[in-house]
């Protein structure tokens, strides 16, 4: 899989000093007695691939959920193009630009596919209970435009146009999660958080899955914020690669630079004298 | 002969109507229920009821299942307080008519006067789901009801309310004739608006809330007010069809507006199918005429049988109560999604490849 992206113009991107687009700041949380997050910080700068990675129960989705505004982090900030969303409402948060899958599929399920990505448009659209019931003159063309745009920019660049008309439950597992990375296109991000997107997929879905990624960050200058286990993917398409484990950043850094990190194979494989120790050395 | 429907825009891809047949069969429909009145006589006289105030019950009740299912088919949100709220919308019109306002200005009133009742009443509905709203707008019926039977001084209390019959421009709606087109027109109304709402952004918002409420919220869809909007329109619709109630039937007492209405709607929309507009027309309709078939062949066997007369009349409830048990066994989803089938086989039949 040759990412779309030459290493040279990954590296300009980098280069260029402007604000990092999010940042999240010493971010505890916690549920009870446990520490889903203890003391949390990174910056995603804007236009790059981020993937956040980490075993199971690492906290990767957390994070996630703070930003979406899910959960309230006790401690920490999170700020979204210099404002601080810590306290915005969670349905506010799709109106600054913020978009997002999810690990499991949350889309409506007894929708058509259109009708799931329109849905995408909510927070772009103006039509109310009233203009939106008579169906006439504004209510009317925007539904068209919006129509349109989807049809041609997201529906197009994603290759789902077979499938459009069909009701979402009853499609197979990998459409279903290009359907919802459509949905959070159609939401005109500024950055897409992807909550394991290649999960459950073969390898043709996974390339063309990381494919779309890819577009949607050179072509629309999307920020992508990325949780993967399939760590091919996160290797070929991320700028930066942040890694977690038991809720606190261990390593940050460039693909390469992190895969030789001996905190994060020691994560990932267990120490060297735990691992003698299990096989009883 | 077609293979399938080609459209070459979208607005045609979107129309309601996409073919010519299906242009041709509304026009024709259209043309039987605006003439239907003229041969309602001689239909009446044939079957042995009277069909026209059949039709007017339709009609009103249309309007008020509408708004049920807005509520519930769309939004995912189940009430049982809508027979009350009917009579909210009936009261209002009825108190308001006797005030002397004009019958066009009393009928939207008494819609907003629910709406505003159905809004405070669902406030819950931001955290309750469910069988907990169902218990929570349950609350709000007994409230109604003992509102309207023991305010007096406002309703009348148990011995009713006259309310005078709907008239504008000088014509007087007090015959099942002319309010025949008055309740045809608002029914019409309503169904454009059901359809016209769920097939644009407010529509769709109210799906989102019932389907994934938590994913609706990441796309920016504020949960609190789209459930309290669906409330406020839902109200508004079944008190419309009160206020319409009020204005036809011209004496109202709080015995017409009990649970027993809230459930009978409930019912239309779950027979007719939930989430679809079609669903609720046809929820009425057979909800409105069954028990009137019904009654037929256990008058005709009353006749033969003098002496056990009234097995018969609690057969009809029964055979009533047997047939909805059976849709709901063996179409769930409603009389609409059986018509949706039916209209798929015949689409391009014989060759439907």
């Amino acid at each position: 899989m040759s990412a779309g992206v030459s290493l040279a113009e990954k590296s300009a991107k980098t280069s260029v000093s402007e604000p990092p687009i999010l940042q999240v700041e010493d971010l505890h949380l916690r549920f009870g007695g446990l520490n889903a997050l203890s003391g949390v910080s990174f910056n995603v700068s804007n236009g790059h691939i981020q993937a956040i990675i980490g075993p199971n129960g690492a906290g990767k989705t957390c994070i996630l959920n703070c930003i979406c505004r899910f959960y309230q982090p006790y401690r920490g900030r999170i700020v979204f193009e210099g404002v601080d969303i810590s306290k915005v409402s969670t349905h506010r948060v799709a109106e600054l630009g913020i978009a997002r899958s999810f690990q499991n599929i949350e889309l409506f399920k007894g929708m058509t596919v259109l009708d799931n990505i329109k849905l995408g448009r909510h927070v772009h659209m103006k039509s109310g209970f009233f203009s939106g019931g008579l169906y006439l003159g504004k209510a009317k063309k925007e539904e068209m435009r919006v129509r349109t745009e989807i049809e041609e920019q997201i529906i197009d660049l994603l290759e789902i146009e077979a499938i459009r008309k069909q009701v979402v439950g009853t499609l197979p597992y990998g459409l279903q999660k290009r359907v919802e990375l459509a949905r959070a296109l159609a939401m005109k991000p500024k950055i897409l958080l992807l909550d394991e997107p290649m999960a459950g997929m073969n390898l043709e879905e996974t390339e063309d899955m990381a494919r779309f990624i890819l577009d949607v960050n050179d072509e629309w200058g999307v920020t992508v914020v990325l949780i993967e286990h399939d760590m091919g993917v996160v290797m070929d398409i991320s700028d930066r690669v942040v890694v977690l484990d038991f809720g606190t950043k261990i390593a940050e850094g460039s693909p390469k630079e992190v895969s030789t990190n001996p905190h994060v194979i020691e994560a990932y494989l267990g120490s060297e004298a735990a691992a003698h120790s299990k096989l009883g050395l | 002969m077609p293979c399938g429907l080609f459209f070459s825009g979208y607005e045609k891809d979107d129309a309601i109507f996409k073919t010519v047949w299906l242009k041709v069969w509304m026009v024709l429909f259209v043309l039987f229920l605006l003439t239907y009145p003229l041969y309602a006589q001689a239909v009446s006289e044939a079957v042995g009821m009277n069909t026209l105030n059949l039709f007017n019950l339709i009609f009103i009740y249309i309007v008020g299942a509408h708004g049920l299912n807005l509520l519930t088919g769309f939004t995912g949100q189940i009430s049982l307080g809508h027979g009350a709220f009917m009579g909210v919308g009936a009261y209002t019109a009825g108190i308001l008519a006797n005030l002397g306002v004009p019958f066009w200005a009393a009928l939207p009133a008494a819609g907003l006067m629910t709406a505003a009742v159905g809004m405070i009443f669902g406030i819950p509905s931001l955290r309750l789901k469910g069988l907990y709203l169902a218990i929570a707008t349950m609350a709000a019926q007994f409230i109604l009801i003992y509102a309207m039977r023991n305010w007096e001084g406002l309703t009348g209390g148990s011995s009713g309310l006259i309310v005078e019959p709907a008239s504008i421009f000088g014509i007087s709606f007090d015959n099942d004739f002319n309010f025949y087109y008055l309740s045809l027109l608002f029914a019409a109304a309503a169904t454009m608006y059901l359809k016209n709402i769920t097939r644009t952004r407010t529509g769709r918002a109210f799906v989102a809330v019932r389907d994934r409420y938590l994913a609706a919220e990441v796309i920016g869809v504020n949960l609190f007010k789209y459930r309290i909007l669906s409330f406020g329109i839902s109200s508004f619709m079944v008190g419309m069809a009160g206020g319409l109630w009020a204005f036809y039937i011209t004496i109202i007492s709080d015995e017409h507006f009990t649970m027993w209405l809230s459930v009978q709607y409930l019912a239309m929309v779950i027979v007719g199918g939930l989430g679809h507009v079609l669903g609720s027309i046809f929820g009425v309709v057979f909800m409105v005429v069954l028990p009137e078939v019904l009654r037929i062949p256990t008058e005709a066997l009353s006749g033969v049988f003098p002496d056990i007369s009234s097995i018969f009349a609690s057969l009809r409830e029964l055979v009533f109560g047997l047939v909805v048990i059976l849709f709901l066994i063996f179409e769930p989803d409603g009389m609409a999604a059986r018509w949706h089938t039916i209209r798929a086989y015949w689409k391009l039949w014989p060759f439907s490849y």
